[in-house]
């Protein structure tokens, strides 16, 4: 839902960024979100097309990069991939999870012309 | 014409984040504590923030914040009837409130006067668990009719919260909510997750929340 929200501040920090570069035009974003954060991909690339136009990251691709949700159980210090959101430690069967990576949720680079 | 990489490496959000952090550091400044209250609609927001105001405002000055996407004053206009300050945010459409929005609410309460604010996001389980506030405490409001599968669906709200509010216990003996699967899928989600059983109808279990509250408000005075 609030996947335009976002797409707004995608578009305001790659301006910014490609602004203080003196870029003729932005080709590339690259994105890294985590399997945690709930953002639907296809969501996002319909807004930025829609809030790009008339600026200099108009037709720019987006990459996004997905990390997976590789856990810590706190209780046998066993690391695994989160298959699904509820799945406790496959070796002991607790709950008690740390999030090691996968709740990534940021622009990593863009890529310009001068 | 030359190509270049520009690396970023900053939060997507991180305008948003910049905004409550200076919210926060305004709200330490004069010494009040916040409380962000999220649920999904009809879960009991204003009811249990009704209750809460009626327990705490006898020893503490309260103001509330309240968000909703249409441009109505229905929840505001029931914190003026109990004598409490309140400003309404209309989101516009939004699904959540944001820092910008809090921080122009700030501006419009009489800060000097208050030790306590009680923010009422707009009622969605999803959208507002990305947004940070500035506020201290993020509270959950989970209600029994809403059924017992929500920790399931909706991970991110539950891992994201500091207290979960369990409302709505009085219809426990009329509607099909198993508590054990619930709360199994809360210990997963947020395993130290404080929580407190109530109804806002009966007025059941607010006092233990409320009394946790004040001893939390006075640890953080210290």
């Amino acid at each position: 839902m609030h996947e335009l929200a976002v797409t707004e501040s995608i578009l305001k920090t790659s301006l910014e960024y490609a602004e203080k570069e003196q870029a003729k035009k932005v080709t590339d974003i690259f994105l890294v979100i985590g399997k945690l954060s709930s953002y639907v991909d296809d969501s996002i690339q319909f807004y930025w097309d829609y809030v790009s136009k008339d600026t200099i990251c108009s037709k720019s691709t987006l990459h996004f990069d997905r990390i997976p949700a590789r856990m810590l159980c706190l209780d046998c210090q066993t690391e695994f991939v989160l298959t699904d959101d509820l799945s406790p430690c496959p070796k002991c069967g607790s709950a008690r999870l740390k999030i090691l990576t996968g709740d990534e949720f940021r622009i990593d680079s863009i890529q310009i012309e001068k | 014409m030359e190509v270049k990489k520009v690396p970023i490496v900053k939060s997507i959000l991180s305008a948003n984040d910049q905004v409550s952090y200076t919210n926060q550091k305004l709200l330490d400044q004069k010494g009040i504590f916040s409380i962000n209250i999220m649920a999904s609609p009809g879960a009991g927001k204003t009811s249990f923030i009704l209750q809460t105001i009626k327990i705490l405002s006898v020893n503490r000055k309260i103001g509330v914040i309240e968000g909703d996407t249409a441009p109505v004053t229905i929840d505001s206009d029931k914190m003026t009837a109990v004598g409490i300050p309140s400003v309404q945010i209309n989101t516009g459409g939004d699904c959540h409130l944001d820092a910008m929005m809090i921080d122009e609410a700030l501006k419009q309460l009489d800060l000097a006067k208050l030790d306590l604010i009680i923010v009422e996001n707009v009622g969605n389980l999803i959208c507002p668990a990305a947004f940070k506030l500035g506020t201290h405490m993020n509270v959950l409001i989970a209600s029994v009719p809403e059924g017992d599968d929500k920790p399931y669906k909706y991970p991110a709200m539950y891992r994201g919260v500091d207290v979960l509010i369990l409302n709505k216990i009085d219809l426990l003996p009329y509607v099909t909510f198993n508590q054990d699967y619930f709360l199994q899928g809360v210990k997963m989600l947020n395993p130290n997750l404080k929580t407190f059983l109530v109804s806002c109808k009966t007025g059941e279990g607010i006092s233990v929340w409320t009394d946790w509250l004040a001893e939390h408000l006075k640890a953080k005075k210290k």
